[in-house]
């Protein structure tokens, strides 16, 4: 099948590669750039495992395609963190026990960052729940992952403030 | 999935000329149906021309007095917007509660409306609000574009520009959501413009329809004990997992109500 050719920044570093049409982007960074940190859950559009930043907005990477993200800024979790220092919403997922397997843990993470983009730095418990429709996780219940967004997020505000 | 095809003009005509000229193509907008049903192998489109890079899809205005949002604006866009906010806030409010939010941050209202999926929330409110679809050839006012299920009266290579509604006096919406799916079992979008009730509902058909019955009702008077008291047929409505015929016939007239309470209290509805 032809390939296309594309051009993108993924995690700060710009990347050109030759992609079929139909590779999800996921497949494009796990199985080609070796980014294994975005998970497949479902596959399907439903469970936000996938979920990434694409110019600055999060979506699901298991539902668009590589050629669309061609001339885009793409971030996944493996830009979140400051080398060894976690982001202070990594570090809240850790102090509140928000993971038990940890598989849907990066999803939840880049969710809870467009979160906080979306809606700034003080959010509700209803707020958070709202916003967590589009992830699942099948261990935590979701109570500490709730804790954990929230303390993140004021952390998140701290830290820009210091 | 089945390969395909894939272009991304930067121009509405370009768009035009490649869905006529290559066979069995699809417009690609935010991805948010055809993708999943792609990967299902539900759909094989030979080849997807994506409408994500035209700027003359984008925007939302007020050019008449009409407010106009552009194929490609996002649910995201469309809830946060301060002139549908202030124009029609129960827009706002069904942008905002389609899908979640890695759904919202994607998906177009061109899009939902072109896929015109039975149980969407944009149809009930076109109809309702007595929209205007605009294409790359036409305008196709909303009763005349939703012709049946995922059919619509585009004729391909036809593309949606822009939707415009003429701001209601009130108008509010209510999803009866199905908390896995995020789609309605039923929503009612409720519209009264001077003396004229439109009742636009979703979920509960084939496809999205005008509630003639009780656009009657709430024409003599707007009230929700009116709505309340209304008894629907159920013979054109569907049976599924989530309920029967009949309880979607006692639904929709009561989410008629409530939405008729939120037009009178100047509020702009809810997800129950």
């Amino acid at each position: 099948m032809a390939t296309v050719r594309i051009s993108l920044t993924v995690n700060g570093k710009p990347v050109v590669s030759d992609v079929e049409p139909r590779w999800p982007l996921v497949e494009f960074l796990r199985e080609h750039l070796g980014l294994t940190g975005t998970h497949v859950g479902c596959d399907t559009s439903q469970c936000g495992a996938c979920t990434v930043h694409v110019d600055g907005v999060a979506l699901r990477s298991c539902t668009l395609f590589a050629v669309q993200a061609d001339g885009c800024d793409v971030k996944t979790i493996e830009s979140v963190s400051a080398g060894n220092e976690l982001h202070p919403m990594q570090a809240a997922f850790h102090q509140h026990h928000a993971l038990q397997c940890g598989f849907c843990t990066p999803g939840m993470i880049m969710s809870a960052l467009d979160l906080v983009r979306r809606e700034g730095y003080e959010l509700s418990e209803e707020t958070i729940r709202q916003n967590l429709e589009g992830n699942i996780c099948r261990c935590t219940g979701y109570y500490n992952i709730i804790k954990a967004i929230g303390a993140g997020a004021k952390a998140m505000r701290n830290a820009s403030a210091g | 999935m089945y390969a395909f095809e894939y272009r991304r003009p930067a121009t509405l005509e370009d768009a035009c000329k490649a869905l006529d000229s290559l066979a069995e193509s699809k417009p690609l907008a935010g991805g948010m149906s055809i993708v999943p049903v792609m990967r299902q192998r539900l759909a094989s489109p030979a080849a997807l021309i994506d409408l994500g890079r035209i700027d003359a899809l984008k925007g939302i205005g007020v050019p008449d007095g009409r407010l106009r949002i552009g194929a490609m604006t996002t649910h995201f866009a469309v809830s946060r917007s301060e002139l549908v906010r202030s124009k029609i806030p129960a827009l706002a409010q069904l942008a905002g509660g389609i899908g979640d939010p890695l759904v919202r941050n994607r998906g177009t209202i061109g899009g939902s409306l072109a896929h015109n999926d039975p149980a969407a929330c944009y149809p009930a409110s076109v109809l309702a609000l007595d929209a205007t679809i605009h294409t790359d050839r036409r305008d196709i006012v909303a009763d005349d574009f939703i012709v049946g299920t995922f059919s619509t009266a585009l004729a391909p290579p036809e593309i949606i520009v822009a939707v415009s509604f003429p701001p209601p006096d009130a108008a509010a919406y209510i999803k009866f959501i199905n908390a896995s799916s995020r789609f309605s079992i039923v929503g009612v979008f409720v519209a009264r413009s001077g003396g004229t009730v439109r009742v636009g509902v979703t979920g509960a058909g084939h496809h999205a329809f005008r509630c003639r019955p009780l656009e009657a009702t709430l024409m003599t008077a707007f009230d929700p004990q009116a709505a309340r008291a209304a008894r629907l047929p159920s013979d054109e409505l569907i049976s599924d997992i989530n309920g029967s015929a009949a309880f979607r016939a006692h639904v929709i007239p009561e989410l008629a109500a409530r939405a008729v309470e939120h037009c009178m209290a100047g509020t702009s509805g809810a997800i129950v």
